[in-house]
Formats: structure tokens, C-alpha cells, sequence
């Protein structure tokens, strides 16, 4: 056969470049490791060495407070690993210094796409479609009922319920990373210039966000609120919060969640949602069935989400592709 | 139609009962008749369309979406409905809704051979809420969390008017109701329902837990393991008689021995019972809930079903009598009319659900712990000043059921739920050893539970099975084998369902045993020693 791609094996706890013995996203600690982005369930600590874009690199900084064996590399930029690998990190429009990771060796082409989106966001470079022979994709939103509507529709239900209550708040659950951010860009996008609330554990990764030219406007932290100034105001908190203890400081929170996931009534009730906000960093159904058009690879690897529907596309469609089923990435929260 | 979409979302996201009456009573307000009518009898699950099922929007589905993709995205939305209106390809023209009437009118019109022309028109003319409200709306199986009684209560509010009397007119009207909004919205005389043999709300009882009450004031009776009914006659000699069940729902045509059993008006309270052979209890009496439930459900009874399964009524109480309401007086007059009734009542159809005497509150304890008869769920205590007052108030009547059995099982299977758990792995398969499991004895189903568990402990079990998954069926994950749940359940009997050959009535996840080996869970030979049948 010619293609075999022996040297690219994907493994339980992520893929593994046998030839440079690295490991993309890994779920436990290895020596060397590429990294996609900065979600915890891709970017893990303690690894020897850490190649990553900086933007990642600063994440996982944050987050685990050690820069130890950072390698960093640019969009576009190619490094040469061990036992004549080369990789390239591309655009992938997910969050952050996010990377679809491009791999070369003996002639063959295969990307790692990590996970990612088609449609625009303020906060990173769009999603670059690279050819390839092996295109290994998430599907976190594998099914044809998931279709993500403009985010200027959902922007505008946020801020047209904030306008019908102006004596309570919006209380808006969001990803500590990439989406809280995100919102409150298209926020901004759409010409909310009040303060905006911040639970306490979103801070930094905001500070980082706007260290890297990302234009948050004013942000004030819900700690040093009074309850009588937030009525009338948007506050966003990691999705946890929603329904904790912490938000009966807020003045008569309307809650909403802002992910992929509000598609589906139920799941916007098991949140207790009131408002749910179809806004996901992942590709929809057809961003994933468009994607994998466009790159028309010989064949797709499905790491992680719905993989039984995207199979089901692709033996529809004649196309070659199979599941690997890796453990440890979650995408409950999205 | 948009606005009545707009209101089934809403309830949708709404916690809060008192904010979900006042989007019933709002929308009930602001919409003209006949569309506040028919979304009324939508909330309260009145409407029936023949032509349109479930099957039907899966039949609709399957010719426009690959039906594997469709099975994977009904079994993670978790409501067909929905995943349909969801899937459903967007129309080339701007929405154009129908009214509520007007999809109810087109809904009626449908015929089998019809619907799957007719009901695809009506979706192009909707988006994807719209699509939504209508395929609920066509079901008749709206799954938002609004009871009846919600919708009623909410009609109530927003026409302030008694919840009591919207129930008792209710089952005299039809869809759209016009009788009744005219009576509650524009001051119209009240519907004329005094010659329906119309169903009265019941009394019911709270759990005791932990209360202790005094003998002097309660009076105790049993409370039978059959299902709660209501017998109403009107009309005199040539009158009619319905049976309903507890929900409200008429069910004369199952149990066709009592539509000549009363010899005068009345409206009796008791139990539903079958005769039969049981344990302890004197002979003639009622069977276990088992042997009820060969009649329960069926449309056409046959002679030999009758004779083999002869129904009675154990009563409790008597609310009207002849000309005379008796909701107003004390327990122990309607009690003693009651009494005084039996003599006039054919003996085959109809019994005196007994009085338990005890001398105090410990007594009353030991006699209900040695119940031995199958066919009792427990004792009921009621407060002999009470008079009869529909719903559950506090004080007056309370109810004092056994306690469960409990057997250790291990989790075989995990089902997908639905509606709010959609996507949880909540409805658990369970077993039992066949013998010794460390000689190599194999586990044999005995039973299916869904519910008995927090929130917090259904996403932890969740994580489990997806964790200890072994295989896939569709829906459907069967487990390592791994994990113990402590089962309680009312009784057990003898069953084909399960290879097993047992089935458990009301079975419940009592505790999870994270701590308990599988192989000391419980043997089938244990299970089967609590067979009473």
C-alpha cells in the first residue's frame, strides 16, 4: 500500500511521532510534547520539552506556573524534529494561539487538527485549510442537529434581555478560556461599552488576552461590586459558577450559558439555563463535513466528540476514515 | 404559532412555578379564542391527532435524513421531536406560521395516507422553535414539565377563578374550551355540567416520615397495592357511569363490570382491585398489584379475562351521594354514610376498605410491620375531622407505606434517558448471581431502574459507565460488571421479562455501593425467596 503512515500511531493517550518519539496533546507526561492549544484537557504539565505557539506557551505558563523546556514556534513556522519530522503549526481558529499541527515525513503529509472552528473570531487567526494525506479531526459537535447560528444573533438575545430587565443582571457562563474572552470581544464587536463583571477565575486569562493585543474594554471584578452596581450589567463566570453558591451576590441573575452545547433544550436544562447562547469554539456539523471537503485528505482520523456520525459521513461519502478513540479530552464545557 | 413556540420555549428555561404560571396566564390573556383554547388543551395533553406519531416523523425524517445519522441524533437529543426539528432542511422561503388554529384544523384534516405530504407543508412554514411547538403540539406528548394540573392552576390565575371548579367543568368541555373561557374570562354563566358524570379531583396524603400522630384525633386504614379510582354515576336509572383513574383519565372501557354496578348517583373513592388466592389475607380477596396489572391498559376485555381476573372496588370514602355533597362534612359522617351505603352495593363489585384499630401510635407500628397480606402498600392515617378536600393539604390525611426490600445488584446496562437527562446514561439494567460467582456463575437481569439517585450521583455513574464500557448497542452500554447498587423495591414476582424469571414492582436505586465488590452482591436464590405470588 502507499500509504501507511506507520509512522504516526495514535495511542490512548494521544498521537504519537514515532520517529521523533513525540507525542501531540498527551495525556500524561512524556518528553517531548507538541501542544495544540492551551485547554487543560490538550495541554497538559510536566512534560520534558513543550512545543507550542507563544501564545500557548504563555497559557500554560499561567496555568502551570512553569516555563520549564518551553520550545516556542510560530504560525507558519516549521522545525525540524528527530528522525526527519517536520512540523509546522497552522492557524487552526479555535482559541488562543491555537494550532492545527501540520507533519511531514518520507513524503506524507498528516495534520493534527487539535480542535477548531470555520467561523470568525476576534480573538485569533482564522482556521487555514492545509492539504494533506491524513486528516486526524476532532468531532465534539459530530451530528447534523448541531448548527451554530451568527454569533451576532446569539450577542443580540444576550443584550436584548439585558435591555427587557434592566433591575437584574445577565450572569454568563463561559470557558475560562477562549470563550469568556470571545464573548466579551463580540460584546465590544457590537457596541457594549458598559463594564463588564468578572468572576475572579477569569481575570488572568483576560490580562493575558488583552497582553496579547486582544481589546477587552473596561473589566471589573464582581469582588470589588457592590450588588446595587451590577443591575443592568453583563457578568461572566466559568460555567461551574452558574449555579453555585457564589452568584447569590449578583442581583437577580438571569442565567446564561454561552456553548455549543444550548442547541439542544435538555442540555441547556440540566444546566438550569434560563438563556441559552449557541456559541461554541468548535466546528458545527457542517463546518466539520466543509472542512474535510475542502482539505480532501486521503483519508480522516477522528480523535474525540460524535465520531460515529462523522464515520457514517464519510462511508456515505466514499470517503476512507476511522475513530482512535484517545481518551482524557472533554468537551462538556464548551 | 410564534407566540405559542415562544411560550413553549420559555417554559422550557423556566425553573421557577410561580414564573411558568405567569407565562400560562399571560398567554392565556393576550391570545384570542380559539388558539388560547387549543394550546390550553395542548399543555394539558387533550389533543389527538391519529395520523400524526412518532413513527410518522421518523417515517418524514427517513426520506430526507440518512437514517443512521438520524438514530444517532434522536439518541443524543433524546426527543424526536426536537432532533426533528432540528434536522429539518431550511426552507427556501422566509417563515410564513400558521395560527395555532389553523395547524390544529390542517393536524385534524391529516389522514395516515395524507400526513406524509401534508405535515412536511406545515414545517416549511415554521423555523426551528416553531417546528418544535407544532411536532409537540401533533404528538400530543409535550414533555416540558407542565403538568395538567399546572396548566389548570395557571388558567385559574389568569382568569381568577377557583382551580377547584376549573377541574370540575373541565371534564365536561371539549377543546377549545369556549364554554369555559367565556365562563372565566367575560363573566358567562358557568359551563352546565350537572347532567356529566364529570370526575372530581381526589384527596391525597402526604408521606408521615418522621410524624407522629395521635389516635385521638386519626383514625387508621389500609392502604391497598391496587390503583386508586373513582366511580361516578349520574343521571338516575338511565343514567351514566364512568370509571377514572387517579390522573383524571377514563378508563369505563377497561373495567366494563362496573358500568351497571351502581344502583343509585353517587361518586365513591376506593381501590381497584382484582380477586385472588394471596398470602395471609382471607379467601375471596385482593390479589397482589401483579395480577391487577393483567387488566390494566387494554381496550377490549375478554370473558375469560373477567372471570379470571374479576375487578372490585375496596372504598374509601363517599363524596356525593344521591342529591347530597358530602366534601363539606367530617370524615366520620361521610365514613358512616359510607357504612350504611355497603348493604345497598352489589357484595361481588364492591368492598369496605377496613378500619385498623390500634390504641396508640407504637401499636399502629407493629401492626403495620406485621402486614403480611400482599395486597397492602401500607397504612393510611386520616384526621377524623377532615373534610374531603382535593390535592394534598397539609395535616389531614397522611400515608405510611411499607418499608422496601432491598437486594445488592450489578450494573449490567446503561441506557441513554430522555427528556432532562438526554445524553446521561440513566436507566440502569441490574442483576443478580446465578450461583457462585467465584465458581463461575454468570449474571441474570433482574430488573430496571431510573431514578432513586441525586443529580450529583446520576453524573457520577454517568462517568462510571462511560468509563467501564465493554460494549455498544445503539443506545445502549453494557458495563464491566463492576458496580453494586443497593435496589429496594415493593415486591417481586414471577415474570417472563427477564431471563431471570423475576420481576421487581417499583424497583429504585436505594445506594450505590462504590465500596461493594460485585461478587458480593445477592444471588437470584435470595431474590426469589421474597416471591409471594
Amino acid at each position: 500500500m502507499a500509504h501507511d503512515f506507520e509512522w504516526i500511531r495514535p495511542e490512548p493517550h494521544g498521537i504519537h511521532v514515532v520517529p521523533a518519539d513525540c507525542w501531540i496533546d498527551p495525556s500524561e507526561p512524556v518528553t517531548r510534547a507538541l501542544v495544540t492549544h492551551g485547554h487543560a484537557d490538550h495541554a497538559r504539565g510536566g512534560h520534558g520539552r513543550t512545543v507550542a505557539t507563544p501564545e500557548t506557551l504563555a497559557i500554560m505558563k499561567l496555568r502551570y506556573a512553569t516555563s520549564d523546556g518551553a520550545a516556542p514556534v510560530g504560525y507558519g513556522e516549521t522545525i525540524r524534529l528527530p528522525g526527519g519530522v517536520d512540523a509546522t503549526f497552522v492557524p487552526a481558529g479555535h482559541v488562543l494561539g491555537s494550532a492545527q499541527i501540520l507533519l511531514e515525513h518520507a513524503g506524507e503529509r498528516v495534520i493534527v487538527t487539535g480542535d477548531y472552528k470555520r467561523c470568525p473570531d476576534p480573538t485569533c487567526p482564522p482556521f487555514e485549510v492545509t492539504p494533506c494525506d491524513v486528516f486526524i479531526t476532532e468531532a465534539t459537535f459530530g451530528l447534523p442537529v448541531f448548527c451554530h447560528p451568527p454569533i451576532e444573533t446569539e450577542i443580540g438575545k444576550l443584550l436584548d434581555r439585558l435591555t427587557a430587565h434592566p433591575e437584574r443582571c445577565v450572569l454568563v457562563g463561559a470557558y475560562a478560556l477562549g470563550k469568556a474572552q470571545r464573548v466579551i470581544a463580540e460584546l465590544r464587536r457590537a457596541g457594549h461599552d458598559r463594564p463588564i463583571y468578572l468572576h475572579g477565575a477569569l481575570e488572568r486569562m483576560c490580562r493575558l488576552y488583552e497582553d496579547w493585543g486582544v481589546d477587552l474594554g473596561e473589566l471589573r471584578l464582581v469582588s470589588d461590586a457592590k450588588k446595587e452596581d451590577m443591575r443592568g450589567q453583563i457578568v461572566v463566570c466559568p460555567p461551574s459558577a452558574l449555579n453555585d453558591r457564589w452568584s447569590r451576590r449578583l442581583p437577580d441573575p438571569i442565567t446564561a450559558m454561552a456553548s455549543g452545547w444550548m442547541r439542544v433544550r435538555q442540555r441547556a436544562r440540566q444546566r438550569n439555563v434560563e438563556l441559552p447562547l449557541v456559541i461554541s469554539d468548535h466546528a458545527d456539523w457542517g463546518e466539520l463535513t466543509r472542512t474535510v471537503e475542502e482539505v480532501n485528505p486521503h483519508e480522516t482520523w477522528i480523535t474525540h466528540g460524535r465520531e460515529e456520525a462523522l464515520l457514517r459521513w464519510h462511508q456515505l461519502h466514499q470517503r476512507r476514515a476511522r475513530a482512535l478513540a484517545l481518551v482524557g479530552y472533554e468537551d462538556e464545557d464548551d | 404559532m410564534e407566540e405559542f413556540a415562544a411560550l413553549i420555549d420559555a417554559l422550557v428555561y423556566t425553573r421557577s412555578r410561580n414564573e411558568k404560571l405567569q407565562l400560562i396566564a399571560d398567554y392565556l390573556q393576550a391570545t384570542p379564542d380559539p388558539d388560547r383554547g387549543w394550546a390550553l388543551a395542548a399543555l394539558t395533553g387533550e389533543l389527538d391527532f391519529p395520523a400524526v406519531k412518532a413513527s410518522t416523523i421518523r417515517n418524514l425524517m427517513h426520506e430526507r435524513v440518512d437514517p443512521v445519522l438520524w438514530t444517532l441524533s434522536r439518541d443524543f437529543v433524546g426527543d424526536t421531536a426536537e432532533t426533528a426539528s432540528l434536522l429539518w432542511p431550511a426552507g427556501e422561503s422566509p417563515p410564513d406560521p400558521p395560527s395555532v388554529s389553523e395547524a390544529v384544523e390542517a393536524l385534524t384534516a391529516m389522514t395516515r395516507r395524507s400526513v406524509l405530504a401534508e405535515l412536511p407543508a406545515l414545517l416549511d412554514r415554521l423555523d426551528a422553535s416553531g417546528r418544535f411547538a407544532l411536532l409537540k403540539l401533533a404528538t400530543g406528548a409535550m414533555r416540558i414539565g407542565i403538568s395538567a394540573r399546572l396548566a389548570k392552576i395557571a388558567f385559574a390565575q389568569a382568569f381568577d377563578v377557583g382551580v377547584e371548579e376549573v377541574e370540575e367543568y373541565w371534564h365536561g368541555l371539549a377543546p377549545p374550551y369556549r364554554a369555559l373561557f367565556a365562563w372565566a374570562a367575560e363573566g358567562a354563566p358557568p359551563p352546565d355540567t350537572g347532567s356529566l358524570p364529570l370526575f372530581r379531583p381526589f384527596m391525597l396524603a402526604h408521606p408521615l416520615d418522621d410524624t407522629i400522630v395521635d389516635l385521638e384525633d386519626y383514625v387508621a386504614e389500609w392502604k391497598w397495592d391496587g390503583i386508586r379510582v373513582q366511580l361516578v354515576r349520574v343521571g338516575g336509572e338511565q343514567g351514566e357511569t364512568r370509571l377514572y383513574s387517579r390522573s383524571g383519565d377514563d378508563i369505563s372501557g377497561t373495567f366494563p363490570e362496573f358500568l351497571d354496578a351502581l344502583p343509585m348517583d353517587a361518586v365513591l373513592d376506593g381501590e381497584l382491585l382484582v380477586r385472588g388466592v394471596h398470602q395471609g389475607g382471607e379467601k375471596g380477596g385482593a390479589a397482589s398489584f401483579n395480577a391487577l396489572q393483567q387488566r390494566l391498559g387494554r381496550k377490549t376485555v375478554s370473558k375469560a379475562m373477567l372471570t379470571e381476573f374479576p375487578a372490585f372496588i375496596r372504598l374509601y370514602d363517599v363524596m356525593i351521594l344521591e342529591d347530597d355533597d358530602l366534601r363539606d362534612l367530617p370524615w366520620t359522617q361521610r365514613r358512616a354514610r359510607l357504612e350504611a351505603l355497603m348493604a345497598r352495593l352489589p357484595e361481588d363489585r364492591f368492598d369496605l376498605s377496613p378500619v385498623v384499630d390500634a390504641e396508640h401510635f407504637d401499636h399502629l407500628a407493629e401492626i403495620r410491620a406485621g402486614a403480611r397480606d400482599d395486597a397492602i402498600e401500607g397504612l393510611m392515617l386520616k384526621r377524623k375531622d377532615s373534610p374531603y378536600i382535593a390535592g394534598r393539604k397539609t395535616g389531614l390525611w397522611y400515608k405510611w407505606k411499607r418499608d422496601p426490600l432491598l437486594v445488592d445488584c450489578v450494573l449490567m446496562y446503561a441506557q441513554r434517558g430522555s427528556g432532562k437527562r438526554s445524553s446521561f446514561y440513566s436507566d440502569y439494567t441490574f442483576g443478580c448471581w446465578d450461583g457462585d460467582p467465584d465458581a463461575g456463575a454468570d449474571l441474570l437481569p433482574v430488573g430496571k431502574a431510573y431514578f432513586g439517585f441525586t443529580d450529583e450521583e446520576l453524573r457520577k455513574i454517568d462517568r462510571y459507565v462511560r468509563n467501564h464500557t465493554v460494549n455498544r448497542f445503539g443506545p445502549v452500554r453494557e458495563t464491566d460488571r463492576s458496580l453494586v447498587f443497593e435496589v429496594a423495591f415493593d415486591s417481586v414476582h414471577a415474570s417472563k421479562r427477564h431471563k431471570s424469571g423475576l420481576a421487581m414492582r417499583f424497583p429504585r436505586i436505594h445506594r450505590i455501593r462504590w465500596d461493594k465488590p460485585a461478587h458480593e452482591a445477592d444471588r437470584i436464590d435470595a431474590l426469589r425467596a421474597l416471591v409471594r405470588d
